[in-house]
């Protein structure tokens, strides 16, 4: 039964809205069957397993059990690359998202991504001119103008990759996304294979760059990370291709979601949308309730026990498969009152959108300062825009999802400030 | 009115038209009227602070201040809500008057209430001879004209700061003396800094931390006298062992006294640990029956915690103060049967030496300690006190995130030493060894954490019954 519900999660037909399924499976908290991972879904449940140091991020720890019924395999990173900080365990992860965050964030870089809103400003102005000279403001496709190479963009600059080659590693980047999804019906043999040739181009792009990096270091963190010799040392070449990987990786396949389902949300709430255009300072609530409400990381499908614990009265035996339902728990009526209501007034807004514990969103504070400026801009500048398509056609992940487009329609587009 | 709250209507009726009184406008005073105001509470709001501020942040001092990172005077503590109260800044209260409800003040006025909330807090402990303590250049840290000044005078360079006594504050003073490059050496009565904190094994990497930052880290001493110059300004520091420290700015940071002096006589259970109270914040008078409409909360509170064999705990927390102080509201207003108790789990934080110390629970009541994730080598660890077979307290260095878990564990009563693998776990951490906390009958100052409701160190104690 459990697993059944679990399916339908995954199936790509109830992928405009897992909501109601997400709802069933909370009746209980942590739910198992077969040879299948331990699905918990209720919020308390999840905030403590992600602080709980007897929860491993390590695939390395996972009881291989050869007959996962939903085809996950339990090492889906291949040997082309040593996994990122994401798939480690402390000290190995402490030391390299440290390592990672020195030309990131505070301490050392406290105002990296606060400078960078000028530009991000002129990046969302040129997209939504875009917008406007194109001509066609009867069906205008916000991901392929707007949410996605607005994101990409930015975390090329960041990282110091060239945005040409983006028609490159945009296909090895679908395909290491898709390698999260647990697709039950793709074939784990030629899946693995496909996942494993993406890291390896990926990583030998990387290489190539870092390469070049070392000789000709600029202030992008490609050059820091490739360079770098703080108090932990320097990262080995590996390591410094892996978390590239992750940073571009990551970088663009969530804060695409991120604002697709926002302007999703906001078409829907044309009352909340008519707030934002009056108040932009109100994108700074919007985001938080969005990322309860719609979270681009709907699941963490990652995770294995290091010994036998006991989740909710659930005993669950070391080495086993955990999924951490983040956008189940973001529903949860326990822990928030009228869930299912996307509320931007909300003032307990405590969401597992972005995680929670050592493995909580690393580009966390760059998304929201991306997603509040695009969400308050389109709001402030698109003339009577309205959804086309009501759902939308989404992607096929389950676990990093949103609309694959959305076609709205407009009246016209202001100017941009200033 | 009736001060009772039952259900004939009285209640109702304080809410509406009652008049409360909040002495100590600081941290909980502030947090506990705006609950009130928050809970419909429209009646006559009287907050009652002897400081001449609005209330103010306390931790920056420390810490950000220090660096001259943050203006003394921009610390205003943030208003969740305006509470439209009639401020009596700069007045003490001097004494209260349980029968007639009334709080007398230092300008010779007097304010009625039907409920009282007290939160004096503590002071810091100065320094034990007051000429020496007057000598220009010494300094003690608690409030914000205390950070003014000692921020001006770090800024002025002195050649050597003298930072007596190595508790939390003593060690973010120093790491902050530091971060500026100035010279610094830090005595200390105990084997090590924020030994009577957080016991012997952590206070060694504590002790590590002022040495590989160039603390001139001096321990098992005391000071036994300050010299000043002609001038009238601190020259020097005699210690026990018989060296002289030359330093023209000496911070005396010997821990707190509380604020409790004003109510001697007044009938009310107050005294130099504290101002006991129920769990429910409700104030005892001294023949330990509690009262109506006295509410206690923050550093001045001392309250019993079921979680910790009803020991008596006064925290000087900034957390503790925030949700004493919202109990304490939430009970003023309430029938009986909704008051709620104060069961907050203990937590402390920290900042020196660019490393982030957190802890939950009780440390001190800890007798064994083991190291369950990262290594006490590395600064980067989470450790666990056992006491009588469970878990009793836990504390992280550089690893807070892992926290919330540790917490849940001493609220769980989990086993000690913990059974299970967690990822991190060294070699170092697989046996308990002992917490090492120094003997309590010995004063160490500033533990933060008072275990009990008597000073161990007071052996003389007398019982008088009455009639
Ligand atoms: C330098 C420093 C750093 C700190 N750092 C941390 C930290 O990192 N983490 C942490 O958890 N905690 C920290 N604390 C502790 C925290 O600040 C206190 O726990 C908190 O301020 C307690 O709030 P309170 O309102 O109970 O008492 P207080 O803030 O002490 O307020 C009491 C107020 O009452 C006034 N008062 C006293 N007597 C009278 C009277 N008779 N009449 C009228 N008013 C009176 C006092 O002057 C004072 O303004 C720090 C404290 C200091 C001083």
């Amino acid at each position: 039964m459990t697993q059944a519900l679990l399916r339908e999660i995954i199936d790509y037909a109830n992928r405009a809205n897992p909501y109601p399924l997400y709802e069933e499976l909370r009746r209980t908290p942590v739910s198992h069957e077969g040879n299948g991972p331990y699905v918990v879904s209720t919020y308390h449940e999840i905030q403590s397993l992600l602080h709980d140091p007897r929860i491993s991020s390590d695939s390395r720890n996972l009881k291989a059990t050869g007959d996962d019924p939903l085809g996950q395999s339990a090492d889906d990173e291949g040997t082309a690359l040593p996994p990122s900080f994401l798939k480690l365990d402390p000290p190995d992860h402490d030391r390299l998202r440290r390592m990672t965050n020195r030309p990131f964030g505070p301490p050392h870089s406290p105002r990296r991504v606060h400078d960078m809103r000028g530009e991000l400003h002129g990046l969302v102005d040129g997209l939504i001119d875009g917008i406007a000279t194109s001509g066609d403001l009867d069906r205008v496709d916000l991901v392929d103008q707007f949410a996605y190479p607005f994101p990409v963009t930015v975390i090329c600059r960041l990282l110091g990759v060239p945005h040409e080659d983006e028609p490159r590693f945009h296909v090895w980047a679908e395909t290491l996304a898709a390698s999260l999804d647990p697709d039950p019906d793709a074939d784990p043999a030629q899946r693995g294979k496909g996942t494993m040739d993406a890291r390896m181009e990926l990583g030998m792009y990387l290489a190539g760059l870092i390469e070049e990096r070392r000789k000709n270091p600029g202030d992008d963190m490609l050059s820091q990370l490739a360079t770098a010799d703080g108090p932990d040392g320097a990262m080995t070449t590996m390591e410094a291709l892996s978390t590239s990987a992750l940073l571009l990786i990551a970088g663009h396949e969530t804060t695409v979601n991120l604002i697709t389902n926002g302007m999703l949300t906001l078409l829907r709430h044309p009352d909340v949308l008519k707030r934002l255009r009056e108040d932009p300072g109100l994108a700074i609530p919007i985001v938080e309730e969005l990322l309860r409400y719609e979270p681009p990381v709907q699941l963490l499908p990652q995770r294995t026990t290091l010994c036998d614990i006991e989740v909710a009265g659930v005993a669950i035996p070391k080495g086993a498969s955990l999924w951490l339902m983040l956008a189940s728990g973001n529903r949860d009526p326990k822990r928030f009152e009228n869930p299912d209501r996307f509320d931007p007034d909300r003032k307990d807004i405590q969401h597992l959108g972005l995680g929670s514990g050592i493995h909580s969103c690393f580009g966390a504070p760059l998304a929201r300062q991306e997603a509040q400026l695009a969400l308050s801009e389109l709001a402030r500048r698109l003339v009577n825009p309205r959804l086309l398509q009501d759902p939308p056609q989404y992607r096929q992940n389950a676990v990093l999802r949103g609309p694959r487009h959305l076609p709205i329609a407009c009246d016209g587009v202001l100017p941009k400030a200033g | 009115m009736s001060g009772g709250g039952t259900r004939d209507g009285s209640l109702e009726q304080l809410k509406r038209e009652g008049r409360i009184v909040v002495v100590g406008a600081s941290l909980a005073g502030l947090r506990a009227a705006e609950t009130m105001r928050d809970k419909g509470f429209t009646g006559s709001l009287t907050m009652i602070g002897d400081e001449p501020h609005e209330p103010y942040d306390r931790p920056p001092l420390s810490k950000q201040v220090l660096l001259g990172n943050a203006a003394a005077d921009h610390t205003a503590l943030p208003r969740r809500r305006a509470i439209d109260a009639d401020w009596r800044l700069g007045v003490p209260a001097t004494g209260l008057d349980m029968a007639a409800r009334r709080v007398r003040l230092g300008n010779g006025d007097e304010v009625e209430y039907d409920r009282l909330l007290i939160a004096t807090g503590v002071r810091a402990r100065p320094w034990p001879n007051p000429e020496e303590g007057e000598l220009a250049g010494v300094f003690v840290l608690r409030t914000r004209d205390d950070g003014e000044g000692l921020q001006r005078a770090l800024a002025a360079r002195p050649r050597r700061v003298l930072v007596i006594g190595a508790g939390f504050t003593g060690s973010e003073i120093a790491s902050a003396c530091r971060e500026r490059g100035l010279k610094v050496t830090v005595a200390e009565r105990g084997s090590a800094p924020l030994v009577g904190a957080l016991g012997a094994v952590i206070g060694e990497v504590a002790a590590e931390m002022h040495r590989e930052h160039e603390v001139d880290l001096r321990t098992g001493v005391m000071v036994t006298a300050l010299e000043g110059d002609p001038a009238g300004r601190v020259r020097a520091a005699h210690l026990s062992d018989g060296s002289t420290v030359e330093a023209d700015v000496v911070v005396v940071s010997l821990g707190a006294q509380r604020n409790t002096e004003w109510l001697a006589g007044s009938g009310l259970g107050a005294g130099p640990r504290g101002i006991a109270c129920d769990a429910g914040c409700r104030a005892f008078d001294v023949r330990g029956i509690v009262t109506d409409d006295i509410y206690v909360a923050g550093d001045v509170a001392r309250s019993p915690h079921a979680l910790f064999g009803y020991q008596f705990l006064s925290l000087e927390h900034w957390g503790n103060a925030v949700a004493q102080a919202e109990t304490a509201a939430h009970n003023m207003l309430s029938e009986s049967t909704d008051r709620r108790p104060h069961l907050w789990v203990p937590a402390f934080w920290s900042s020196q030496f660019g490393v982030n110390i957190k802890s939950v629970g009780v440390p001190p009541m800890g007798t064994e300690i083991i190291v369950t994730q990262g290594s006490l080598a590395e600064r980067r660890f989470a450790a666990v006190y056992g006491y009588q077979g469970r878990v009793i307290a836990a504390v992280t260095f550089d690893n807070c995130r892992w926290l919330p878990f540790y917490e849940q564990q001493i609220e769980g009563t989990a086993p000690f030493p913990p059974p299970f693998t967690t990822v991190d776990r060294r070699p170092e951490g697989n046996k308990p060894v002992p917490a090492d906390f120094p003997d309590p009958s010995v004063p160490t100052h500033g533990p933060t954490i008072t275990l009990s409701g008597y000073s161990p160190a007071d052996r003389k104690m007398t019982f008088t019954p009455g009639h």
